[in-house]
């Protein structure tokens, strides 16, 4: 087959810090006509009218009014990750043009940060492994204790595709599984779990022992979790977000660490991201924060790109999307 | 029952780099006459006729034939945690004095701390920590990453109450569990974990993703981890070591962390502990270490000097003993 022929993909740039993975792109050529952003502003004439999708990368390139306008064919845009919060779904809606994200391509290594995040804050991790190697360390303190994990109460906030996977590898650490979900999960899958449903999320924060934040980020979702909810939590409780950094109320959040409401924090997401240097969450010492690693695994970025490329093949095909959004 | 009716127990000290944990004291008041070394050696005539027992806490105090022959009627060395390789049993057998280890208290809290090094280290937890601070920072590269954990395959070194419960965590991140035992354990027991049995060695070690130590330390399980056995594990694979330090040899670990021999390795147990500053360990980038924290959780230390006053009593009292360790 000709490389003309298959499909006309846009993407924003290769390799570099954000752009597609230079190891993806063989598989990626074998399926596309790869068109990075430069190319096609060199060449918008040419172009425009032979791009029918947009393959984006950790949110690049943004699919904003004047991109849409100037690719009339577009049929498709397939986004990496889990989240579509980055994108105005109306908008390209309005465009006629579908979109699809990569929901269960990340969902094993973003359960897997979830349980290690709490492992590490509960057994104080990041610090042990500074004693360790510190310079002035002479011997290890008998009396340097963390919490335990095993029986303690996890409570999930959030009980998707994600949140389930971590509530099955809790379990296994015999942790009581306590969730609170928009809708109530069918009996053998609680079962399966071992997950008990709590439908006021007042009567999960007062039991847990670790709170995990695990749901999309929407108009609902934003800023669910501010002071009352850090005042319901128990003193002895860490919370624990692998989900967005607006669900949380970042100023409440900095205050209840700062006074005890809450005993610790382990964020893998926050808002923006990187938070700027000066911000006071990175200066206390009863928070752990990663930088957005949730789906950070070789092996779930390539499920991704597969995932994304089989979406694009079903819309240009005219099959049923794999992954679709529906605004 | 009056202090002084109590049975005599020797400690350390309360407090202190290596001393009882001062919370746990009350418990052990409630049960002994609590004698501490320094009060001991001011009084040792007196003294030494009423203790019965040795609580061992953070491997002290250390037990020769000195403290033994001063000790004519102890009947009992409580060690709290499990491993007793700081005790010559033979020794302490010659003098008719029985030793106790704390199995049950330690097992979840370590296989705990196992899971978290394997964890932490796949996804470069610590390294990206100190991105998410830097002052350096200006933005999260897309192209980080670390490896996947769930439907990895993990090799298990001993696979005793720890490595089992180790094996039954694995098995919820639907990860591949390979092991290695003394002992091919029961059917019914590998089925529950999904575990299967390695006959040799190199058959572990070839297939294994990550390796996890959970062995005794005895003479035999000392160096098992050499040259040899990291060049059989895959160059992309993971060391874990939860046991105890000397059960890897270290320069062999050194040069196959700097080598590429592996790929990185997590240890909560080193010799000794802590290594001295200059040791080239402490400089390698692919090596997470911890201050050997298998069971520092206030719920495990509770938990071992209970079980530790439960053996005492046991012994004292001419009941079965719940963990006694015999000789080899």
């Amino acid at each position: 087959m000709e490389e003309q022929e298959l499909p006309y993909v846009l993407i924003d740039t290769i390799g570099g810090t954000h752009g597609v993975y230079e190891d993806h792109v063989e598989f990626l050529k074998k399926h596309f006509t790869l068109i990075t952003m430069k190319e096609f502003l060199e060449n918008k004439n040419h172009l425009s009218e032979k791009i029918k999708a947009i393959y984006m990368w950790w949110h690049k390139p943004a699919a904003n009014q004047e991109l849409l306008h100037s690719l009339p064919n577009l049929k498709m845009i397939v986004t990496s990750g889990a989240g579509v919060d980055h994108l105005d779904l109306k908008l390209i809606s309005s465009f006629g043009v579908k979109v699809a994200n990569t929901p269960f391509a990340v969902s094993s290594a973003t359960a897997d940060l979830g349980m290690v995040l709490m492992l590490a804050s509960a057994r104080r991790l990041v610090e042990g492994c500074q004693i360790a190697v510190s310079p002035n360390t002479e011997h290890f303190a008998a009396d340097w204790l963390g919490d335990e994990v095993t029986g303690a109460t996890l409570g999930i906030i959030g009980m998707g595709s994600i949140g389930y996977m971590v509530a099955k590898r809790a379990k296994a650490f015999e942790m009581k599984i306590l969730y609170h979900n928009r809708n109530q999960r069918k009996e053998e899958e609680e079962r399966a779990v071992g997950a008990i449903y709590c439908k006021k999320i007042e009567d999960l924060l007062q039991q847990s022992d670790f709170v995990m934040l695990v749901v999309n980020l929407t108009p609902q979702t934003d800023k669910l979790f501010g002071k009352k909810e850090l005042e319901l939590m128990k003193p002895s409780a860490t919370l624990i977000n692998i989900s967005r950094g607006p669900v949380v109320d970042q100023d409440a959040l900095v205050e209840a660490l700062q006074n005890g409401v809450i005993k610790a924090a382990a964020l893998d997401v926050t808002y923006p991201e990187p938070l700027p240097r000066h911000h006071p969450l990175l200066k206390l010492k009863n928070i752990i924060i990663t930088p957005h690693i949730g789906s950070a695994t070789t092996s779930s970025r390539r499920l991704t790109m597969q995932n994304m490329v089989e979406s694009i093949l079903a819309a240009l095909n005219g099959f049923p999307i794999p992954n679709e959004v529906i605004p | 029952m009056a202090k002084q009716e109590q049975p005599g127990l020797l400690i350390l000290e309360i407090g202190g780099v290596c001393g009882v944990l001062k919370g746990h004291v009350e418990l052990l008041k409630k049960h002994f006459h609590l004698i501490t070394m320094k009060e001991f050696l001011k009084n040792k005539e007196r003294l030494s006729e009423k203790i019965k027992s040795v609580f061992i806490h953070e491997c002290r105090p250390v037990i020769d034939r000195e403290l033994l022959q001063s000790l004519p009627h102890l009947k009992v060395i409580a060690n709290s945690g499990v491993g007793v390789d700081h005790l010559d049993l033979k020794l302490i057998s010659s003098f008719r004095v029985k030793v106790t280890n704390t199995p049950h208290a330690v097992s979840d809290s370590t296989a705990d701390i196992g899971m978290a090094l394997m964890l932490a280290s796949a996804r470069r937890l610590v390294e990206g920590c100190q991105i998410a601070v830097s002052p350096q920072t200006e933005h999260f590269a897309a192209d980080w990453l670390g490896d996947e954990v769930t439907g990895a395959t993990l090799g298990i070194i001993g696979m005793g109450s720890i490595g089992y419960k180790v094996a039954k965590r694995a098995k919820a991140f639907d990860m591949k569990v390979l092991y290695l035992n003394r002992n091919r354990r029961k059917e019914e027991e590998e089925q529950a974990v999904g575990a299967h049995y390695c006959e040799k060695m190199e058959d572990l070690l070839q297939q294994s993703d990550f390796v996890m130590l959970v062995v005794n330390l005895t003479p035999q399980t000392h160096k098992l981890i050499g040259k040899r056995e990291l060049e059989l594990m895959k160059p992309t694979a993971t060391l874990i070591n939860i046991s105890r330090g000397a059960v890897v040899d270290h320069d062999a670990l050194v040069e196959a962390l700097q080598n590429g021999i592996i790929k990185a390795a997590a240890l909560d147990v080193t010799y000794p502990e802590p290594l001295p500053r200059d040791h080239p360990l402490l400089k390698l980038k692919n090596i997470i270490i911890t201050p050997h924290i298998g069971t520092a959780t206030v719920q495990a230390t509770r938990m071992m000097t209970e079980e530790a006053v439960a053996n005492i009593q046991a012994v004292l009292n001419g009941l079965p003993i719940p963990s006694e360790v015999i000789p080899q």
